[in-house]
C-alpha cells in the first residue's frame, strides 16, 4: 500500500483541487499538503526499502506476470524522493511565482497530475504502464506549457507537443515488438523470458526504438533540439519542473530498460550510447555559450549535464552507474533550484535576457550570494555537489580505462565555469542597463531556493554516504536477478 | 493477414512521417495521427493474429490456438483512448497558434520569425 502512495496522494489532490472552491488560500494550503504528502511517503519508502531490499506491491493482488507491478528499489525510491522534495518546493514558490489568476485556473492540480505521472514512472513494474505514465506526464505538462498565450510560449509547446508525441510513438511501436516477440510486459519477466528469444537483429531494432523514444524526452544528442527551443517559454516554477523532473524520468527508463533487457556492458549499443553522452556534454557546452538569455543558457546546460547521468549507464560498472545517480540526485536540485531563480528575474523585470539583467548583487548581496551556490555548484566548483558528482563520474571512467571520456568531462567541467560566470556577471554583477528601479525579492520567493541550496550543501556534506547509497542503488540496478527475484518471487 | 497488416503499418507510419516533417500545422497533426495509428495496427500484428476466435477462455478446450490473446487488444485499446485525447489537445494547440499567428505554416509562427500574413498576435503578455 505504501508504494501506491506517491501515486494515489497526487491524484487525490489533483482532483480536490477541482472540486474545492477556487479561492487561492485554500488551493495553496491543499496543494501544499499534498506536496509533502508524497515528501513523506517518499521517505517511508526509501526507509522500507534500506531496511528490507526491494520492495513490491502486486496491484489488485493479481500475481505478477499478470497484473500491474509496482516495485521500488534503491534507485526508484530516491528519485521518489526527489519527486517529493521538488514538489514541495515547486509548490512554496508557485505561491509568489504564479500569477493568481493562473493559479486558481487548475494549475495546482496540473502541477499533481504531473507529479503523479513522474512517480507512476519511477514506481512501475510494467513496460506499458511505464508508456501510460509517460503520457500521464506529458498531458500535464503540454497543458502546464500553454497556460500562457503568448507567441513565443505556444510555439515553444507545439514543438514541444510534436516531438514529445513522436517519441511516444516509437515508444509504444518498441512496446509492441517486444510483446510479440516475448509475450510479457512485466519488466521482471521480460528480463527473465527475453534473453533465450534475443537474435542481433532484433536487438538492434529494439534498442534502437527505444534509446530514440527515451533520448527525445531525456534530451541526449541528437534529438535535444525541442528542448532549448521550449524549456525557457513557461512560468519559471513551471520551467524548474519539467528541467529538475521531466528530462529525468527519461534517463531513469533508459537505465531500466536497457539494465534489464539488454545487460552486456561490451556490446555496440553501450558504445554507441557512451559516444552520445560525451557529444550530449560537448554540444550542450557549445550551445549555452552562444546564448543572451538566462534560461536558454541554464537549458542548454541541462542537455550538457544529461551526458553526465547517461554515461555512467554506457560504462556499465556499478561504480560508474552509482556515479551517474548521485550526479543526477544533485542535478535535480541545482537546476530546478536556477530555473525558480529565473523566476526572481521574471517578477522583477519580467524578462530573462541577460541584457536586460544585472545588479542584484549590489540591491540584495545575501539573496545574490545564495544565487551562486546552484551556479557554481552546477559548473562543479569544489567542494559543492557537482565537484562531488563530476569527481565520481571522471573517476569511474578512468577505471574504466576510458580515458578520452575522462578528459572530455573534465574540459566540459572547466568550460561550463565560464558559461556559470558568465550567468553570474550578467544577472547579478554587471550595473544594470535599466534606470527603473525594481522592487526587492521578498522572503517568500527566495525562500524555496534558499532550501534547495540547502540540500545542496547537505549533500556535499554527507557527500560520503550519500555515494555510498547511490552505489548500492547502482549495485541493485545491474543485478537482474534479484529485480526478478523480488518480483516473481523465488521460482523466478 | 500478418502480411497485409505489416504493409498497412509501414504505409501508415511512412505517411504520418511524411506529413509531421512539413510545414503545416494541421498536416504535422494528421502525421501524428497516422503515426499513432501505425504502431496500433503494429501492435496488433506483431502479437500475432488468431483468426475468428475470441479473446476469450473456453470452459474445456484451453489451447493455445483456441483463443485470441486479449493483451493486445486492450494495449491498443488503451493507446486509442491516451491517442484521442493527445490528438483533441493538439487540435486545440494548433488552433490557438492559428489564432495568435495567423498562419498554418510552422516556420513563420517562429517567436523569432517577422513574417506575418494577417494581424500581429496581440501584446506579449
Amino acid at each position: 500500500m505504501l508504494l501506491a502512495l506517491p501515486i494515489l496522494l497526487p491524484l487525490l489532490t489533483a482532483i480536490a483541487l477541482q472540486l474545492l472552491p477556487h479561492r487561492p488560500t485554500l488551493l495553496r494550503a491543499v496543494a501544499f499538503a499534498g506536496a509533502l504528502g508524497i515528501l513523506i511517503a517518499a521517505i517511508a519508502i526509501l526507509i522500507r526499502v534500506e531496511a528490507e531490499g526491494i520492495r513490491v506491491l502486486q496491484i489488485g493482488s493479481w500475481p505478477a506476470p499478470f497484473g500491474i507491478t509496482l516495485v521500488a528499489d534503491v534507485f526508484s525510491s530516491l528519485l521518489v524522493l526527489m519527486v517529493g522534495i521538488l514538489g514541495t518546493v515547486i509548490t512554496a514558490h508557485s505561491f509568489s511565482g504564479v500569477d493568481p489568476r493562473r493559479e486558481t485556473f487548475g494549475y495546482h492540480a496540473l502541477i499533481h497530475v504531473l507529479l503523479m505521472g513522474v512517480s507512476g514512472a519511477f514506481l512501475t513494474g510494467d513496460i506499458f504502464n511505464l508508456y501510460v505514465w509517460f503520457e500521464v506526464m506529458l498531458i500535464a505538462s503540454f497543458v502546464l506549457m500553454s497556460l500562457h498565450r503568448t507567441r513565443a510560449q505556444l510555439h515553444a509547446a507545439l514543438t514541444y507537443v510534436g516531438l514529445n508525441l513522436l517519441a511516444s510513438a516509437f515508444l509504444l511501436t518498441a512496446i509492441g515488438l517486444l510483446y510479440g516477440q516475448a509475450g510479457t510486459l512485466n519488466f521482471a519477466d521480460l528480463a527473465r523470458a527475453w534473453p533465450e528469444r534475443r537474435t542481433a537483429a532484433l536487438d538492434a531494432t529494439l534498442s534502437m526504438l527505444f534509446l530514440t523514444a527515451f533520448g527525445i524526452k531525456a534530451g541526449l544528442f541528437p534529438l535535444f533540439f525541442w528542448l532549448p527551443a521550449s524549456y525557457h517559454t513557461p512560468p519559471a516554477a513551471v520551467g524548474a519542473l519539467l528541467a529538475g523532473l521531466l528530462t529525468k524520468v527519461g534517463v531513469y527508463a533508459m537505465i531500466r530498460v536497457f539494465t534489464l533487457l539488454f545487460p552486456d556492458p561490451s556490446g555496440r549499443m553501450y558504445a554507441f550510447v557512451l559516444v552520445l553522452s560525451v557529444t550530449t556534454m560537448v554540444v550542450g557546452l557549445i550551445g549555452a555559450i552562444g546564448q543572451g538569455d538566462f534560461r536558454r543558457v541554464l537549458s542548454f546546460n541541462l542537455v550538457g549535464h544529461i551526458g553526465f547521468t547517461t554515461v555512467g549507464l554506457a560504462l556499465g560498472t556499478a561504480a560508474a552507474l552509482g556515479a551517474s545517480i548521485l550526479y543526477m540526485l544533485h542535478h535535480m536540485l541545482v537546476i530546478t533550484s536556477l530555473f525558480l531563480v529565473s523566476g526572481w528575474f521574471l517578477r522583477q523585470k519580467r524578462t530573462t535576457n541577460l541584457l536586460a539583467l544585472g545588479a542584484l548583487y549590489r540591491t540584495q548581496p545575501a539573496v545574490a550570494a545564495l544565487a551562486m551556490v546552484p551556479l557554481f555548484s552546477l559548473a562543479g566548483v569544489p567542494p559543492l555537489s557537482g565537484f562531488i558528482g563530476k569527481l565520481a563520474v571522471i573517476t569511474a571512467a578512468l577505471d574504466g580505462d576510458h580515458y578520452w571520456v575522462a578528459g572530455i568531462a573534465l574540459t566540459v567541467s572547466l568550460l561550463t565555469v565560464l558559461s556559470m560566470a558568465r550567468l553570474w556577471d550578467g544577472a547579478f554583477w554587471k550595473p544594470t542597463t535599466t534606470a527603473a528601479r525594481v522592487a526587492p525579492l521578498r522572503g517568500a520567493i527566495v525562500a524555496p531556493v534558499g532550501i534547495l541550496v540547502g540540500l545542496t550543501l547537505g549533500l556535499t556534506v554527507i557527500a560520503g554516504p550519500a555515494y555510498d547509497l547511490s552505489k548500492r542503488a547502482a549495485a541493485q540496478v545491474l543485478n537482474a536477478d534479484e529485480y526478478i527475484r523480488a518480483v516473481l518471487g523465488p521460482r523466478g | 493477414m500478418e502480411l497485409l497488416l505489416a504493409i498497412v503499418a509501414g504505409v501508415l507510419y511512412a505517411t504520418g512521417l511524411y506529413l509531421m516533417l512539413r510545414r503545416r500545422l494541421a498536416q504535422l497533426i494528421i502525421g501524428l495521427g497516422l503515426l499513432s495509428n501505425g504502431s496500433n495496427v503494429l501492435i496488433f500484428a506483431a502479437a500475432g493474429v488468431t483468426r475468428g476466435k475470441p479473446p476469450l477462455i473456453g470452459a474445456e478446450d484451453v489451447t493455445a490456438a483456441s483463443f485470441a490473446d486479449p493483451v493486445p487488444q486492450s494495449l491498443i485499446l488503451t493507446a486509442i483512448v491516451i491517442g484521442f485525447g493527445v490528438l483533441a489537445f493538439s487540435l486545440v494547440l494548433a488552433h490557438r497558434v492559428h489564432d495568435s499567428a495567423g498562419s498554418d505554416d510552422i516556420d513563420a509562427i517562429g517567436p523569432d520569425r517577422r513574417v506575418r500574413t494577417t494581424k500581429p498576435a496581440s501584446s506579449d503578455r
